[in-house]
């Protein structure tokens, strides 16, 4: 990594405390955020890929702790002021939901709402923001987007209200956006359009953090891959690495328990064995031990570092495929 | 050559619309319309379609929990109605469903051992017994879940888990048929694979058809031997999986196939891909003439004006579309 | 049917509640002491004390009145345990009629919908509009003031409400998956009603129970307040509030005696309440 990343997490950890007791929903996790780049986070329920990012941006439940750090441009995020945070929140770095309703105000005209993100924080003069908010929506692809401007949340379709979202996120022009299952609830026609939104989006210099479950969206837009298990990165590659030949068991089985729809495929799909650990589940050594096919004596005993590489990190005790060192 | 097990045919459904002025007529949603299926026994057919296409409400006509206002749905060749409760009684037996949401579809009050006995007491009348308990533990370990599970309750379980004892409870009649309403939808991508290898197993063991809902076409490709389009209602392709798969004849099925992601960097496109299908699900349905018409780039005068017929395009594949035989105008090929 | 699971997670809820715990405690106490009370004192419930001068004394430990006496000489202490336990009774048992007739006909109209459901509840509706006060005073007045109509007349109403609010859950229960799938399975209504629609709603059917307790105790105390509750010799809070308010000037403890026992009583059934509620509510993180 040459230039400096644009968002650099390190060992961040985010517990809960419930009435059953302490909860860690992400342990130590570590990666960077290039300028410009768009890393997939991926993980199944319970791998805390929400909960990390979340965590960042100071936008936890209330019983959530956090220990560790996140610099976006050298400015440490956790623990910082909500003052500090919203310095950066919906300015330099804008999030995007999987349920676009959270985002959009019911009572609201759509035009109302993108106007307000420049007119709240003094950016731009009405005349302005008007302007900027039909650029907003026609570059993200609404046709018509005089009269959107005036319509109401309801009056959208699921996947016209995704493209509101993300243009009221892309208004102040960030530098980060961050994507929390953005397509996982749009049919799949209207998915190919959000994605399309995206990747144009994208074009602009923008970086992007997509965080989903599904690897098909991840191949068609990422740059760079981290997978999570169970509040852990496992692996970080890049995207054709991983795909090619993934060094984690666990990537390695989950690649292989996606159904594909090239392939002509007939028999069992390859599944993994088991599930993830419970959220409050305390585990002694590598949490995919007890699912994993490569499993040896140390997995059981000892929870494996992210080890960086040249071009990938990995956390296990038996890769696939072990990392080349950084020269 | 026995009856199949399932035969539509012209099945209609539709609910009134929300407003209503006082003493204006009816308004209508069509949720179905003029739909035709047949699943023979031990077969699998797979329903795809998006949000608003009628593939859950089609479920629901087949199960009857919904009137048709058209058409006849007949189950080994007796017809199905709602005011005929002996009929029904006897299609039960024979004809069950897993829903989408694995905790949503389990009693939360009810330990799941005492959901599935509940299955045995309404569809065979066996009270609680040492005999009804034995065979509760035998389908739940033929589900793959530890038959001490079956004390626990639904919020005590993952969703993979939930979903096995939502199965257990459709199976232990041994159906000829279940019905699987999006059933692998709500659970992780390594959980739907175990479920999905379940029912494929459960099928070929006991000789189960399966009717298989789905918006994920790979699952669909996986696990059925035929596969049936919905859009809008309306039925626009059906045939067998590698015929509909590899030759798609109906414009909205070839876009439906090309829009799905597959996770492999290099079939992604290097360059922006084409505009896939303008437009929404999910609109309301054209007056006249080609359902499909408003969202179809090769829409011409005759869609607008006809609604095509289904009409065979291959050895028992058929599609709704005036111009399948033209050479495709969009550069997106068939996989 | 067990319900091990749902309940004892409950409980445990309510156990880290504490001012549920202790309103139970206190509760419970309550109920104890107008249990025993009575039968532990060496007065009776309309015994007069002619020793005293003037009749009306307060409360003393020497003269065994720890309470003080009413105007006519007779105990407060028995009287207001024995009336607690009238106003408990009254209370439990109308707030148990209510709730046996307000869940059936409430689960019956949600679960069936439409044209059913728009005559039951039509009913209801018809029923909540009549002057509810004059339906009582009425009965009374024909029937006589026992017991018995007492806490029939307010069940009697009491169950509108219940009915309603059971209606609208079982409304949304009807839309859940797993009602769907007991009609799969073949299950006639009647069955689905009992086994899936009113487990389902206890949550909430118990939640507003202990809170129409309190409710139904202030009404029976104002229908004592209104000369229409309880006969003599029983007595009820109710009427022991009335009659100390005609007193407050000279007597002012046969007001504050009975009056602080009902408000510890309402207060604890209240918090109770709403710890119920709060531990029911599966939605807690």
């Amino acid at each position: 990594m040459t230039a400096a990343p644009l968002l650099s997490i390190r060992d961040l950890s985010v517990d809960f405390v419930t009435p059953r007791g302490r909860v860690q929903a992400v342990r130590e996790a570590s990666l960077d955020v290039a300028a410009g780049e768009c890393l997939a986070v991926v993980g199944e329920s319970g791998s805390g890929k929400s909960q990390l990012f979340l965590a960042c941006l100071g936008l936890l439940a209330a019983r959530g702790t956090t220990r560790g750090s996140a610099c976006f441009r050298g400015q440490e995020l956790l623990g910082a002021s909500p003052a500090a945070l919203n310095t950066v929140r919906g300015t330099r770095i804008a999030m995007v939901f999987q349920d676009p309703m959270n985002a959009l105000t019911p009572h609201l005209s759509i035009g109302r709402q993108l106007g307000e993100v420049l007119l709240d924080r003094g950016l731009a003069s009405p005349q302005q923001a008007h302007e900027r908010s039909l650029a907003a929506l026609q570059g993200v692809g609404l046709a018509d987007a005089e009269a959107r401007l005036r319509q109401y949340p309801h009056e959208l379709s699921g996947g016209q209200r995704q493209r509101v979202a993300i243009a009221m996120a892309l208004m102040t022009r960030p530098e980060l956006l961050i994507a929390d299952e953005p397509t996982t609830a749009l049919d799949v026609t209207v998915q190919a359009q959000v994605l399309q939104v995206l990747r144009r989006a994208r074009r602009d210099g923008l970086a992007m953090v997509l965080i989903t479950h599904d690897l098909g969206v991840v191949a068609g837009i990422a740059d760079r891959v981290a997978i999570m298990y169970a509040g852990r990165i496992v692996e970080i590659a890049p995207v054709r690495e991983l795909f090619a030949a993934p060094a984690h068991p666990y990537a390695a089985a989950l690649l292989e328990a996606v159904p594909r729809l090239s392939e002509a495929s007939v028999g069992r799909l390859r599944s993994i064995e088991g599930q993830p650990p419970a959220p409050g589940e305390i585990v002694q050594g590598c949490a995919f031990a007890p699912r994993c096919p490569d499993v040896t004596a140390i997995c059981r005993r000892e929870a494996p570092a992210l080890r960086p590489g040249a071009t990938r990190a990995v956390a296990c005790h038996v890769p696939r495929i072990r990392p080349e060192p950084d020269s | 050559m026995s009856d199949p097990l399932l035969q539509v045919s012209g099945l209609g459904v539709r609910f009134p619309a929300r407003r209503r002025r006082f003493g204006a007529a009816p308004q209508w949603l069509t949720a179905l319309d003029d739909v035709h299926l047949e699943i023979e026994a031990g077969r699998s057919l797979g329903v795809v379609g998006e949000s608003g296409c009628g593939k859950s409400t089609l479920a629901r006509a087949i199960l009857a929990l919904v009137d048709p206002h058209a058409g006849e749905i007949r189950w080994r060749g007796a017809a199905v109605r709602r005011s005929d409760p002996a009929g029904l009684r006897r299609m039960r037996r024979e004809l069950q469903v897993v829903f989408q949401d694995p905790f949503g579809s389990l009693d939360p009050r009810m330990s799941i051992g005492e959901s599935v006995a509940e299955a045995l007491d309404a569809l065979e009348g066996l009270t609680e017994s040492a005999a009804v308990r034995a065979r509760v533990a035998a389908v739940l370990e033929e589900v793959g879940l530890d038959r001490s599970l079956a004390r626990r309750y639904p919020h005590e379980l993952s969703g993979g888990q939930c979903q096995r004892a939502a199965i257990a409870r459709a199976t232990v009649v041994r159906p000829r048929l279940l019905i699987c309403d999006e059933a692998v939808s709500a659970l992780d991508v390594s959980v739907q694979a175990q479920i999905v290898n379940l029912l494929s197993a459960l099928s070929a063991r006991h000789g189960m058809a399966l009717m298989f809902i789905s918006h994920n076409l790979a699952v669909v490709r996986h696990l059925c031997d035929e596969v049936l389009v919905l859009y809008l209602g309306h039925v626009v392709e059906r045939g067998p999986r590698e015929s509909v798969f590899s030759t798609p004849r109906h414009p909205y099925t070839r876009a439906l196939l090309a829009a799905v992601p597959e996770p492999d960097p290099a079939s992604a496109p290097a360059t922006e891909p084409i505009d896939v299908v303008p437009g929404r699900a999910g609109a309301a349905p054209p007056d006249r003439g080609c359902v499909f018409q408003s969202r179809c780039p090769r829409a011409d005068a005759l869609c607008a004006s006809q609604s095509p017929a289904l009409v065979e395009a291959g050895p028992a594949h058929v599609t709704a579309c005036h111009h399948w035989q033209a050479p495709e105008a969009w550069p997106v090929g068939p996989r | 049917m067990s319900e091990g699971g749902l309940w004892s997670e409950a409980a445990r809820r309510l156990r880290t509640n504490r001012a549920a715990v202790v309103a139970g405690g206190v509760l419970v106490l309550l109920v104890l002491a107008s249990l025993l009370a009575p039968l532990a004192s060496r007065h009776a419930i309309d015994q007069v004390d002619w020793t005293l001068s003037p009749l009306a004394s307060p409360p003393s430990l020497a003269n065994g009145h720890w309470f003080g006496t009413d105007s006519n000489g007779r105990d407060l202490f028995v009287r207001v345990w024995s009336g607690t336990q009238v106003s408990l009774l009254v209370a439990v048992l109308a707030t148990l009629v209510s709730l046996a007739i307000g869940v059936a006909w409430g689960a019956t109209a949600g679960y069936l919908g439409g044209r059913v459901d728009d005559w039951m509840m039509r009913f209801v509706d018809v029923l909540y509009a009549l002057p509810y006060m004059f339906f009582v005073i009425i009965l009374t007045v024909v029937f006589g003031r026992s017991l018995w109509l007492i806490f029939l007349a307010i069940g009697a109403v009491g169950w509108l409400t219940m009915a309603r609010i059971v209606r609208g859950q079982a409304m949304a229960l009807r839309q859940r998956e797993f009602v769907a799938a007991a009609i799969t399975l073949g299950l006639p209504a009647h069955r689905i009603i009992a086994r899936h629609i009113v487990p389902n709603v206890l949550g909430t059917v118990v939640v507003y129970a202990t809170l129409t307790v309190p409710q139904v105790i202030l009404f029976e105390s104002f229908l004592s307040f209104l000369g229409l509750g309880v006969q003599e010799p029983l007595t009820s809070l109710g009427r022991l509030v009335a009659e100390g308010a005609l007193e407050m000037e000279t007597a002012p403890w046969q007001l504050l005696v009975p009056s602080a026992v009902l408000a510890l009583l309402l207060l604890c059934l209240n918090f109770l309440g709403d710890g119920l509620r709060d531990a029911l509510d599966p939605r807690t993180d």
